[in-house]
């Protein structure tokens, strides 16, 4: 077993034990940080898929975040509001039910992600983050000027959607539904890693020519990566509007893709867990800073700084050591 | 039958043209040596035909489909196999995993490989950057097996390597020939390596051919003048 391999157990059993203990002690407020951490780990698993293995270094991602929480918002709000959503050709009607809006949202950030892709993975480099920061930016001013779901005030929604046989208002039942997700994502995506498109996304990422040589096109490998990246960090918004229970313009701002990607990098690029990690660091010292200074985001830099300049592998590369093949 | 014809191309890097109507073809189960001296076109021959270098002039045909229009990847799928100058591994996956990227469906697979190469089996755990530079060539050459090609193209596939591992190299692609039936095209500069596994040779001198013929026309008049050995 590697010290990575360790490492992630260790992570795992974190956060089924840090819950539990806040679940037996009475701490809801624990509970719901935790979940949060889960939620934004699970955006930044969703990033580190087109970061960590293609390289494709997307400023862009909050777009699908924003895609998959108004998936929720808006679907809730007209069930709240007993309206449909669409009345001809066909009524859409909107829904309370999570496994629903979650497939909207899985659905309708994934397209987004395709059609996106498209055109920005031409690119590469600059211009590729240029491309995936103007699409962010352009929904997030379009979700402003959307009065009809809050536009710059947002959409609240008074009550929790529901899922199947569990109390989504009991912060421990939501925290489990919230882990289990990202339980399986992170299964889904080590075994992703190892399958051949993720060895040849990998392989791609060092050298795009030499993986046409063996008859793989580099633009499909990637458009389908960024697809899936989306498609989870979508989920991720649906999860994150849903334990908020309000979603707003702010979840397509450059600042939302800006801390997905410092989740991946905190934890470790290309690391299984290390946006899990990161976001879980990032939602600690939040917590902790936060009480002290409005500022603490300073200190944030300050530890990304450390990490960029003396721990490229992030947290856990520090930890575990070099050795993933990914630094 | 013919496998790969390539007619009269040319070929530029920016302005400086490098090949000035190249031709050559290769039947299937053949084995052609490409030869010449440093820098007179083999390799950019070789590009050109794995679409690497866009084509200016002339023509190329693989299994009858002309590959004009075909990117790399889709020429690379027609059932070319490019084992590059410089091995080019995948420097960060293990070796079992550079194979497992490339690999298609058909006759070669992992087991297929490792009984080729029964080195890259030891190290199939082993990462890339960490082979040697034999070791590095072998594996270059079982990846571009796994896409199971029709033809296979070794570019300078023994430069730079040990003699006994050269041998053991040379002993691989004679088996290959032998035991599959595979054409293939070899870029060397091995001419008594060469003269042991290939059938035919085209010689190139500054981008164009000037000499094609068997292994055994190949007489010490031609290499004189044309390889200066």
């Amino acid at each position: 077993m590697t010290r990575e391999s360790l490492f992630n157990i260790v992570m795992m059993s974190l956060l089924i034990l840090f819950p539990l203990w806040a679940w037996i002690a009475d701490e809801p407020f624990m509970i719901t940080l935790a979940t949060k951490a889960v939620i934004l780990a699970l955006a930044g698993v969703g990033l580190n898929i087109a970061l960590g293995l293609g390289g494709l270094v997307s400023l862009g991602h909050a777009a699908f975040f924003g895609i998959g929480g108004y998936a929720m918002g808006i679907l809730a709000s007209h069930a709240q509001s007993y309206s449909p959503i669409l009345e001809s050709p066909f009524l859409i009607e909107g829904t309370k039910s999570m496994p629903v809006i979650w497939l909207v949202a899985i659905i309708s950030s994934g397209l987004a992600a395709l059609a996106i892709g498209v055109l920005s993975l031409r690119t590469t480099g600059v211009y590729f983050i240029m491309i995936t920061l103007a699409f962010g930016q352009m929904l997030f001013f379009f979700s402003i000027s959307w009065p009809a779901y809050g536009g710059e005030d947002g959409l609240p929604i008074y009550v929790r959607n529901g899922f199947p046989g569990l109390n989504t208002l009991d912060p421990i039942q939501f925290y489990g539904i919230c882990f289990a997700i990202l339980a399986v994502v992170l299964f889904f995506c080590a075994r992703l890693a190892k399958s051949p498109f993720g060895l040849a996304l990998n392989a791609a990422r060092q050298t795009a020519e030499r993986v046409e040589t063996v008859g793989i096109s580099p633009y499909r490998l990637r458009l389908a990566a960024f697809t899936i990246s989306g498609m989870i960090t979508g989920l991720a918004g649906a999860l994150f509007a849903d334990l908020n229970r309000f979603v707003s313009p702010t979840m397509f701002s450059w600042q939302t893709s800006g801390e997905i990607m410092v989740f991946v990098i905190l934890g470790g690029v290309a690391r299984l867990f290390g946006p899990v990690v990161g976001a879980a660091l990032f939602i600690l010292l939040e917590h902790l800073l936060g009480g002290l200074s409005d500022y603490w985001h300073i200190y944030l830099g300050l530890l990304l700084l450390l990490i960029v300049l003396f721990a490229r592998g992030g947290v856990i590369g520090t930890f575990a050591g070099k050795g993933a093949n990914h630094d | 039958m013919t496998l790969l014809s390539v007619d009269k191309i040319t070929a530029s890097y920016g302005a400086t043209q490098a090949l000035f109507g190249v031709s050559l073809t290769l039947g299937e189960g053949d084995v052609l040596a490409l030869m010449g001296r440093n820098g007179m076109g083999k390799s950019t021959t070789v590009k050109t035909i794995c679409k690497l270098l866009p084509v200016t002039a002339g023509k190329i045909t693989m299994a009858g489909q002309d590959l004009a229009r075909l990117p790399s990847y889709k020429v690379a799928r027609l059932g070319v196999g490019l084992v590059p100058e410089g091995r080019r591994c995948f420097a960060s996956l293990s070796v079992a995993e550079n194979l497992i990227a490339a690999a298609r469906p058909g006759h070669w697979d992992s087991a297929r490989v490792a009984k080729l190469f029964p080195r890259l089996e030891e190290r199939r755990d082993q990462s890339a950057a960490s082979l040697s530079g034999g070791e590095q060539q072998m594996l270059a050459i079982g990846r571009a097996l796994m896409t199971n090609p029709r033809l296979l193209i070794l570019d300078e596939a023994t430069e730079g390597l040990a003699p006994i591992v050269r041998q053991e190299i040379w002993a691989a692609i004679a088996k290959l020939k032998l035991e599959t039936g595979m054409a293939i095209l070899v870029v060397d500069k091995s001419l008594r390596e060469l003269g042991q596994v290939a059938d035919r040779a085209v010689i190139l001198q500054r981008g164009q051919d000037v000499w094609t013929g068997s292994m055994q026309d190949l007489n010490d008049d031609v290499t004189n003048r044309y390889l200066g050995v």
